[in-house]
């Protein structure tokens, strides 16, 4: 028995780039009197798909050569930075576009969800929309007949559902448009960052949905993301695309990492020149779980601060707070010289912190440093929004569902029974 | 694997054959040709008290006008019939006509947000397409046929047997508005100048068709170059059935027939080619 639901065979896909123009219908004329006469075709030149390379010519391999199997059941993963060729591989999978080379063989019935709500009019009420949507994606009349209850259901819009879209919510228009697909009934499914609509609510009973379908009903999905967190929690393998390449495929942990560590060329360091002041801080740089200044929720975190001072500090103190993307303070830690001897003679000091689990939220932060004498009496120098790091939920076993509004940071604690 | 070739229930690949047209798939989604048209038919008249009412509305100013400008005041021949039936007879598969190949040249670019996110066989919304036109189309027979009945009755026009060959009127209509279509739609992917040209294209087409004259007022010199515009047969024959006015035109009708055949023949497989790459370019 075949156990393989898609296998792609060296496809490669070509584009043309800049704009079409008499120039471009010029040299179609040329190439087809070229082809016409000689009989073999003009190698175009093409260039490799990788933006930072300045190169003259006029294709570029979006992809080139990739090979995969993926055996009925899985649940792959694609990542890749922007530009990779994510996109171009979805649509040449969902046949929105043919390879320039290769070949894609695929087994049993396969449904692309690129987009929800495709093709939805606006004048048409909800009810109405299900089944022109349902038949675009492929649905027959009859199974979206049988699915309308649950559809509706898994929507909540009972009570708008003879009313024409266009009136909707925004929230409401995606929750259906999303409600239509989830009960799309394939052997494969392909399915491109649907889940970055909606609300927190509904994007967790979305990622509910997707585990459902992949896990339960064992059908075959690749999905595209941008979003880690949502690529660890539904999938089990992952492709790593870079430059129209294939970089990696494995398990889905390996994946993320490597991911990471492809991402070196940001500065997220803090650096300054000593000016024979009292003090200045010199440099101030985080060490987080993965490179590029991603760090896993729970993982070690670590901050290093060189600091530069003339003479001794009388009573010094040195703190730093963690901030998150609204500037919202989350963590402020400090050392105080009565704690520790801190900055008590002149020269180069280094000091570093380290939080052995890092419990903050899934986005993105920053942080303040302010370094003081006195017992933080009188400031001596502050640096505001350095370091930004990403904070992952990567592989995460929640036993309950952590809202981004419910709290900002988890601290450690020991329950006991007294 | 080998052995298992077969077993493949899909394979997309760089090349395909230009034969290699999936009629299969077409019926497998014959449920989302009925989506559409339904689509088509029931938001074009959203939000209106008159609703479909309004289908008929159009051709009948047309016509009122036509009999205003064209025969009243310039006085072009009606070919001894009353001037409403006359341009009626005229305009209902010429609009037919010029709707259908006006979508389907269209094909590419007003549904490029669909074809770029689902798959479905490309030529369905075409079909789709040809099938609300012709929804459209009938209900403005039904006040032509109104018209006939009250003018047979005073004996000013005399219908005949010819009339049960309007079906195959009108399918050639639809081949031909489809053939063009596709054609157009297949070419403007890449340059879009033909989008330009189709408005005067088809108001040169109208003028030379026997829409708004009759043949029979067509100079001598003239009638050969005439007799090639392959919408003239049909627009005359359908005229004869329902008026009496002019000749059935078997000759003609067979011209048109070839023509049309060769016009869908040549645009599917146009299309064909452009249809799996076409997103790239659009």
């Amino acid at each position: 028995m075949n156990n393989i639901a898609i296998k792609v065979e060296g496809v490669s896909k070509k584009y043309r780039l800049g704009v079409v123009s008499s120039v471009t219908l010029k040299k179609d004329i040329k190439k087809a009197i070229h082809n016409f006469f000689f009989k073999t075709k003009k190698i175009d030149d093409v260039s490799e798909n990788d933006r930072s390379l300045s190169d003259e010519s006029e294709y570029v391999w979006s992809l080139k050569d990739i090979n995969f199997e993926i055996e009925k059941g899985d649940v792959i993963g694609i990542i890749g930075k922007n530009g990779a060729g994510k996109s171009t591989l979805l649509k040449i999978l969902s046949q929105i576009t043919a390879p320039t080379e290769g070949k894609v063989k695929i087994n049993g019935k396969i449904a692309s969800l690129l987009e929800v709500g495709t093709g939805f009019h606006p004048e048409l009420t909800g009810l109405q929309n299900i089944y022109l949507n349902g038949s675009i994606l492929g649905m027959r009349k009859s199974e979206i007949t049988s699915k309308l209850n649950e559809i509706i259901e898994f929507a909540g819009v009972q009570r708008y559902i003879d009313t024409p879209v266009k009136r909707y919510s925004s929230g409401m228009y995606v929750r259906l448009a999303f409600a239509i697909a989830a009960h799309l009934d394939t052997d494969i499914l392909i399915i491109d960052e649907v889940l970055a609509v909606g609300d927190a609510e509904f994007q967790n009973k979305c990622i509910g949905k997707m585990n459902e379908i992949s896990k339960k009903d064992g059908k075959t999905v690749l999905f595209v993301s941008h979003n880690i967190n949502s690529i660890s929690n539904l999938t089990n393998k992952c492709i790593l695309l870079e430059n129209g390449k294939i970089n990696f495929v494995g398990k889905t942990e390996e994946a993320i990492a490597k991911y990471y560590s492809k991402n070196k060329n940001i500065v997220n360091t803090y650096n300054a020149e000593y000016n024979n002041e009292r003090l200045k801080v010199l440099n101030v740089e985080i060490v987080t779980t993965y490179t590029s200044f991603t760090q896993a929720c729970e993982g070690i975190f670590k901050i290093r601060f060189t600091i530069q001072t003339s003479e001794p500090i009388n009573n010094a103190g040195i703190s730093f707070q963690i901030f998150n993307n609204i500037d919202a303070p989350i963590v402020h830690i400090s050392l105080f010289n009565s704690e520790q001897p801190f900055l008590s003679s002149s020269g180069v000091h280094t000091y570093e912190c380290e939080i052995p689990k890092l419990r903050l939220f899934m986005g993105d932060y920053k942080i303040n440093v302010y370094v003081a004498e006195n017992s933080g009496q009188n400031l001596l120098e502050v640096i505001e929004g350095i370091c930004p790091f990403n904070v992952k939920m990567i592989n995460k076993h929640r036993d309950y569902d952590w809202q981004a509004n419910s709290c900002a940071y988890l601290e450690e604690f020991n329950w006991k029974k007294t | 694997m080998g052995s298992n070739k077969n077993n493949w229930s899909k394979v997309i690949s760089a090349k395909r054959s230009w034969w290699d047209i999936d009629l299969k798939g077409v019926l497998n989604y014959k449920d989302l040709i009925s989506s559409l048209i339904r689509r088509d038919l029931v938001s074009i008249y959203k939000q209106t008290i008159l609703g479909p009412v309004w289908f008929l509305f159009g051709p009948l100013f047309t016509v009122f006008t036509y009999t205003f400008a064209f025969s009243t005041i310039a006085k072009i021949p009606t070919d001894g019939i009353p001037a409403p039936v006359f341009y009626l007879a005229g305009t209902i598969l010429w609009n037919y006509f010029q709707a259908c190949f006006n979508q389907a040249s269209g094909t590419f670019i007003n549904n490029a947000h669909l074809f770029g996110k689902v798959y479905f066989p490309r030529i369905i919304p075409s079909i789709a397409m040809i099938i609300s036109n012709l929804l459209k189309m009938l209900l403005q027979f039904i006040v032509f046929i109104v018209f006939c009945i009250y003018y047979q009755n005073q004996e000013m026009i005399s219908m005949n047997i010819y009339i049960l060959s309007f079906p195959l009127l009108v399918l050639l209509m639809a081949i031909l508005s489809l053939g063009f279509g596709l054609i157009i739609s297949s070419l403007s992917v890449k340059y879009r100048d033909l989008n330009q040209l189709i408005g005067v294209f088809i108001t040169l087409l109208m003028y030379a068709s026997p829409i708004i004259y009759p043949s029979s007022s067509v100079p001598s010199v003239l009638k050969p170059y005439l007799s090639l515009n392959p919408i003239a047969p049909i627009i005359n024959s359908f005229r004869y059935a329902f008026t009496g006015a002019g000749a059935f035109d078997w000759w003609g009708i067979l011209y048109t027939t070839i023509f049309s055949l060769f016009m869908l023949f040549f645009g599917l497989i146009l299309f064909h080619k452009v249809e799996k790459t076409f997103i790239d370019t659009i």
